[in-house]
């Protein structure tokens, strides 16, 4: 296939017009001795009737499950169809960022719209235009912290998910900051006596998530005064958006930077990517956050408008001295967020309350079932932690009969041998739960 | 335009959600009530309230799909459509990322085949998908930088970085506590030889180096810029955010970059979305690759898997695996133009690129006379100079004209910089048409100079308060007064 519309007689002309003899020429300030000689070797040229093939063919490589019991940093959600009809737009996906402001009217419009929302959501006054996603969110957090206080500690609570600590940890270990995970009590939620006792005047953060990977809602009244205690930031995360319509925003229980993953509001699993990071933070941090602002003004004749704003705080402005690298952001993801959140609107109560039903209808079933059990007592929301003989053999048997499984936390905590994390969306009705049970229960 | 939350009204809705179809009992009984939220604060809208907004918003946007967008350093080249629709495949956005390997063959095979080809195609020993974007990819290898001397138990402080370099360079090398000392650019546009050489201690871990840089130049002298980081044991990085000027006709591992970071999203057609999500692959030499992110597509046999095996990770940079999507789409066009469809994709975008050049010199300042690659740089000076009109107002007059406007002020060592990416999925026509709006308009600043000043004046707003915005910061709507 071929997207350029260069004609011979245009290719001449234009090479006329130039005052060269050749395309060759145009390359000639590549030294001679890096010139290609011969064409890249990559796989022959297909029409687009034969790519469609092969992707096609390539997408049935893989296993479309009858349904999903995993739930770890990816829900599988119902995404209403205006999500797509609205981001498959051209005028939206086809746009840079919108750095011309009188043409960009319609996603500047949107970003702040949507840093409203997520304002709301999170009950914090401000919240930027998205990051790469909620593990990245909470690693800019981190920096965000020790460059604020000028603190070189990190704490993070050791049920943090695994992948989100280990992100954290390599922007730490890039800043020369120590990262120190906390442990978690008998309730699966946070230990606070380890905390007070790990925090000190150089700890910069202490960064939890809520509900935690094991589907736990921390206490954050619990959390607050030990972390604020010695002045540190609390930096509140999640991995699960939709929790956020039923639970007590974290801005409103003390944390000073709240971040999370973003994905179950309008995103599609895709195997991991793209996703969102939500950041939102206090009123004194506005100009340090990272990432894109959009902001109200008004224009010479004194017309609502929006521009990208405080734009001194990025690189492309302050370069070695910005507050972060970040520039590309995930702005058509947080644009299927917002679609998502408008459609749901008070309903966005009613869904979280669904995921809440089904999930402690698979908990009760599979928690029934000989020598199954539940080590945490701490309320959940759509995720929870089971303890069974052999939770490889039971993942092994749904896989059987097209099931993504439970994750298997040994992987992880070396304690929890026998643990699995499972999740039930409103995507598993009844009898799909049941029938995940029954495979379980068969299970010898 | 009203906001969404101006147009709702109570007890609206454009969802429904379905009946509870288990046993349940109230929440309150299993949650503390003082954890959870009083009431849910989004707008309440019909289906046809929504879609009729987010119409309108769009109608208020420009993408490359509604005309020209030469965007100086952002390849704003066509996106395929079919790349859409490869994507939307359920194989390939249905799959969480936890499914296990043999769910997944198709989706480790892609990225396993995705990362073969960017090998050959850059002459890299082996490339991580992992970044989210090209500031990630480039703290992915400055990372790997560091990673690199630590092991070999040096201690290297320092990195240098062309005065021509994208913003990020400085500020990734900043993120992972580099001090980042600033290479002069020399008479013609490329690096100042001797002062790289002066630069260039042990105390230096390596050159970042955009290539072709920011102005549109190739290195010329690359063979001895690579020389010299070399010789001091440093590592030659490229920010491969210009690559769409070089594909088919130069592989930067064959010059000497030990290390460099793509954007799917500038030189593999991904659309730019707003502004995200795009993916930043880095590609190393062989004796970096141990220092890649984990985890790896690996293949057993005829089998694809992930592996963490590698102990000199620097570790994750994000969680899962990168933009996947993106990847799918970045993927399908590598497929559908093979080496002989990239080659002739740099040869048209520099041809592209060095036309534009030719018909606008007698009107604007060249900011170096010579020869580019895919995108050429002026400069507004001599409208500034002779009619107080600025690149500003260039860039707001051509909006009027229907264009969307060059990257300006940057790179910004040229004054009142305008620069211009055509790509090469524009014609000649279109590429005609741009430059006589440019011509139009440096006539206009001769002739009318305050017609350009006040441009733009076609678009739904005019120019915005950009200091009010920054001075009162309104980044949320506070709602009713």
């Amino acid at each position: 296939m071929d997207y350029t519309p260069h004609t011979p007689d245009d290719i001449a002309t234009m090479l006329q017009t130039i005052g060269v003899a050749s395309l060759d020429e145009l390359f000639s300030d590549i030294p001679e001795a890096y010139r290609l000689k011969n064409l890249p070797d990559l796989p022959a040229p297909l029409s687009e009737q034969e790519g469609w093939r092969h992707m096609v063919h390539l997408a049935a490589q893989n296993t479309l499950p009858a349904m999903t019991l995993m739930g770890a940093g990816a829900y599988h959600h119902y995404i209403p169809a205006v999500v797509g009809h609205i981001v498959g737009r051209s005028e939206f996906y086809t746009a840079y960022t919108p750095y011309q402001a009188e043409i960009s009217q319609g996603i500047l419009q949107a970003i702040y719209e949507y840093q409203t929302m997520i304002a709301r959501l999170t009950g914090m006054p401000v919240a930027n235009a998205s990051m790469y996603d909620g593990a990245s969110a909470m690693a800019e957090g981190a920096v965000l912290a020790g460059k604020t206080l000028n603190r070189d500690r990190i704490l993070i609570a050791r049920s943090v998910h695994p992948e989100y600590r280990r992100v954290v940890a390599t922007y730490c270990a890039a800043n020369g900051y120590t990262l120190l995970e906390i442990p978690y009590s008998a309730t699966g939620r946070l230990d606070t006596a380890a905390l007070a006792q790990a925090i000190d005047g150089q700890a910069a953060a202490v960064c939890i998530q809520s509900p935690n990977f094991f589907g736990i809602i921390e206490d954050l009244r619990d959390i607050e005064p030990v972390a604020h205690a010695t002045g540190a930031f609390l930096i509140s995360g999640f991995t699960e958006a939709t929790s956020l319509g039923l639970l007590k925003p974290a801005g409103e229980l003390g944390a000073d930077i709240v971040c999370g993953e973003g994905q179950g509001f309008g995103n599609p699993m895709n195997y991991g990517g793209p996703f969102l990071g939500i950041f939102a933070a206090t009123e004194k941090l506005l100009r340090k956050i990272p990432g894109r602002l959009s902001g109200m003004t008004v224009d010479l004749d004194g017309k609502r408008g929006f521009v990208l704003t405080l734009q001194a705080r990025e690189q492309h402005i302050r370069r070695e001295k910005a507050t972060s690298n970040i520039c590309t952001n995930e702005a058509l993801c947080a644009l299927a967020a917002s679609v998502h959140l408008v459609s749901l609107g008070k309903n966005l109560r009613k869904l979280a309350e669904l995921n809440v039903h089904k999930a402690r209808y698979l908990k009760g079933k599979l928690s029934a079932l000989a020598d199954w059990d539940l080590p945490f007592t701490a309320p959940v929301y759509n995720e929870f932690v089971l303890s069974c003989p052999d939770p490889e053999k039971v993942n092994a048997a749904w896989q059987e009969a097209g099931i993504v499984g439970g994750y298997t936390l040994e992987k992880d905590y070396p304690e929890r041998k026998n643990d699995l994390l499972l999740c039930a969306t409103e995507m598993l009705g009844r009898a799909d739960i049941d029938r995940a049970v029954a495979i379980a229960a068969e299970v010898r | 335009m009203d906001l969404i939350f101006e147009k709702s009204r109570t007890g609206r809705t454009a969802s429904d959600i379905p009946s509870v179809d288990v046993p349940s009992i109230p929440l309150e009984g299993l949650i503390d009530e003082e954890l959870l939220r009083k009431d849910v604060d989004l707008p309440e809208v019909s289906e046809l309230d929504l879609v009729r907004h987010f119409t309108e918003l769009s109608r208020r946007n420009f993408g490359v799909d509604l005309g020209f967008y030469p965007l100086g350093s952002c390849t704003m080249k066509y996106n395929p459509k079919i790349n859409e629709e490869a994507a939307r495949l359920p194989g390939f956005t249905e799959l969480h990322p936890y499914a296990p390997a043999s769910f997944t063959q198709g989706n480790l095979e892609l990225m396993y085949e995705l990362r073969l080809m960017l090998c050959e195609l850059f002459g890299m020993a082996d490339f991580t998908l992992q970044p989210a974007a090209g500031a990630q990819g480039e703290l992915t290898g400055i990372m790997i930088c560091k990673k690199y001397f630590e092991k070999k138990g040096e201690k290297r402080t320092r990195i240098l970085i062309p005065d021509a370099a994208h913003g990020t360079n400085p500020a990734s090398g900043a993120l992972c506590g580099f001090e980042t000392v600033t290479i002069p650019s020399n008479g013609e546009g490329g690096v100042d030889i001797a002062a790289l050489r002066e630069a260039m201690t042990e105390a230096v871990a390596g050159l970042m180096l955009t290539n072709p840089n920011t102005l549109g130049f190739f290195e010329k002298n690359i063979g001895e810029v690579a020389r010299i980081v070399h010789d001091r044991g440093g590592l030659l990085y490229c920010d491969g955010a210009n690559a769409n000027a070089f594909l088919g006709r130069t592989r930067p591992g064959d010059i000497g970059f030990d290390l460099i970071q793509l954007n799917l999203h500038k030189t593999f057609s991904t659309p730019h979305g707003c502004g995200g999500p795009g993916s930043g692959p880095v590609g190393v030499r062989e004796d970096l690759a141990r220092f890649l992110p984990v985890p790896r597509v690996i293949r057993d046999q005829d089998r694809y898997r992930f592996s963490e095996d590698y102990p000199d990770t620097i570790g994750r940079v994000k969680a899962f695996y990168g933009n996947f999507n993106v990847m799918v789409k970045a993927y399908t066009y590598l497929k559908l133009l093979g080496g002989e469809g990239l080659k002739r994709t740099s040869d048209m975008a520099v041809l592209n690129a060095n036309y534009i050049k030719a018909r606008l010199s007698p009107y604007y300042d060249l900011a170096y006379d010579r020869m580019c690659m895919h995108e050429c740089v002026f400069s507004g000076s001599r409208q500034v100079r002779s009619h107080e009109v600025h690149t500003l107002d260039i860039a707001k007059r051509l909006l009027d004209y229907g264009f969307h406007p060059p990257t300006i002020y940057f790179p910004m060592i040229v004054p009142e910089a305008i620069m211009i990416e055509p790509t090469e999925t524009e014609s000649k026509e279109t590429l005609d048409a741009f430059c006589e709006a440019m011509i139009a308009i440096a006539r206009e600043a001769e002739e009318n100079p305050a017609q350009v000043r006040g441009a733009p004046c076609t678009t739904p707003v005019r120019r915005l308060d950009e200091v009010l915005a920054a001075r009162k910061p309104n980044v949320s709507w506070p709602g009713e007064k």
